[in-house]
């Protein structure tokens, strides 16, 4: 059974890794949002889909946060991406499959999915 | 809702709306009398009373995004539907607590789901927040908090991948291990 000793050595395991990350490298924040229509829609297992991608393709640069609800319950599950320097994609109804689209599209190679987009959606 | 653990995961975000330092969530199991309590006890804020009169109406909502709020209603509603029931007490600058009581072996009792998915993302969403997670079954109990977490790993964030999923685990395998009845 996982003891406290055991976090100790996960503890000495991770703080070397980070401080291998290059600090100077600006963060892209993924936010997905957890209120009752966000939960109630599915956004827990998207959130883990993109902690588990993101730790999966080692992306240290990449945090992922929640917020509130943003006014389109309609939508959710809705997830935000922030790069530095660059306009924020609003995601909607996402699901864990197209969770990892994005990590592979967006955060790994740099071509938002436009199609997940709200964009998109409105049209 | 599909699992009760999404309801907890819901109410707790009002505690963390409302500036709490600590929050308690507290699941107290009979299974010989088939019965659960989830407690959410927070620091926070607190209500008035008109507030707190408010609170179980989905057409009340202290948001500005939209006009109704459901986490309370829906909550209550998982509770009463098993004959079970919610209660709210409440105190402005002392906190806020959370009562729901349910009775398992009724047919419409949703299941308690991933309860270690909610703790570990409460956690570490909100590493300012002492979380206080506390599972009895029959008298067996496991807990686990953020203070003594913290305390073993000093700087590293309690939002590393590594650590959440080791939290996890733990969370689980604890869990677990007051579930079987010990021959």
């Amino acid at each position: 059974m996982k003891t406290l000793e055991e976090l100790m050595a996960l503890r000495d395991a991770a703080k070397a890794k980070m401080t291998a990350r290059d600090d100077s490298t600006a963060v892209t924040r993924v936010v997905v949002g957890m209120a009752t229509c966000g939960i109630a829609a599915g956004a827990r297992p998207v959130m883990n889909r993109f902690t588990e991608e993101i730790e999966k393709r080692g992306l240290t640069n990449v945090t992922v946060a929640q917020t509130g609800c943003i006014g389109m319950c309609q939508y959710e599950p809705i997830v935000e991406v922030t790069e530095p320097g660059k306009e924020k994609v609003t995601y909607v109804l996402m699901n864990p499959e197209k969770a990892t689209k994005v990590v592979v599209d967006h955060l790994v190679n740099g071509n938002p999915v436009i199609d997940y987009t709200v964009g998109a959606i409105k049209k | 809702m599909r699992e009760l653990s999404l309801n907890v995961l819901d109410v707790a975000q009002n505690s963390v709306t409302a500036n709490a330092k600590e929050i308690t969530i507290a699941l107290t199991e009979d299974t010989a009398l088939h019965t659960l309590q989830i407690r959410i006890e927070d620091n926070g804020k607190g209500m008035d009373a008109e507030q707190l009169s408010a609170v179980r109406d989905p057409f009340f909502t202290t948001r500005t995004t939209r006009k109704v709020g459901l986490g309370i209603p829906l909550f209550k509603m998982a509770a009463e539907m098993t004959g079970g029931n919610l209660s709210i007490e409440s105190t402005v600058g002392v906190g806020t607590t959370v009562t729901a009581f349910f009775h398992t072996d009724h047919v419409d009792f949703v299941p308690i789901g991933d309860m270690a998915n909610t703790i570990v993302t409460l956690m570490a969403m909100n590493p300012q927040i002492n979380f206080r997670y506390r599972r009895v079954i029959d008298g067996r109990e496991f807990s686990v908090d953020t203070e003594t977490l913290l305390a073993v790993l000093g700087d590293v964030p309690l939002n590393e991948p590594s650590i959440m999923r080791w939290l996890t685990d733990y969370i689980n395998e604890n869990t677990q291990a007051i579930t079987e009845v010990q021959a």
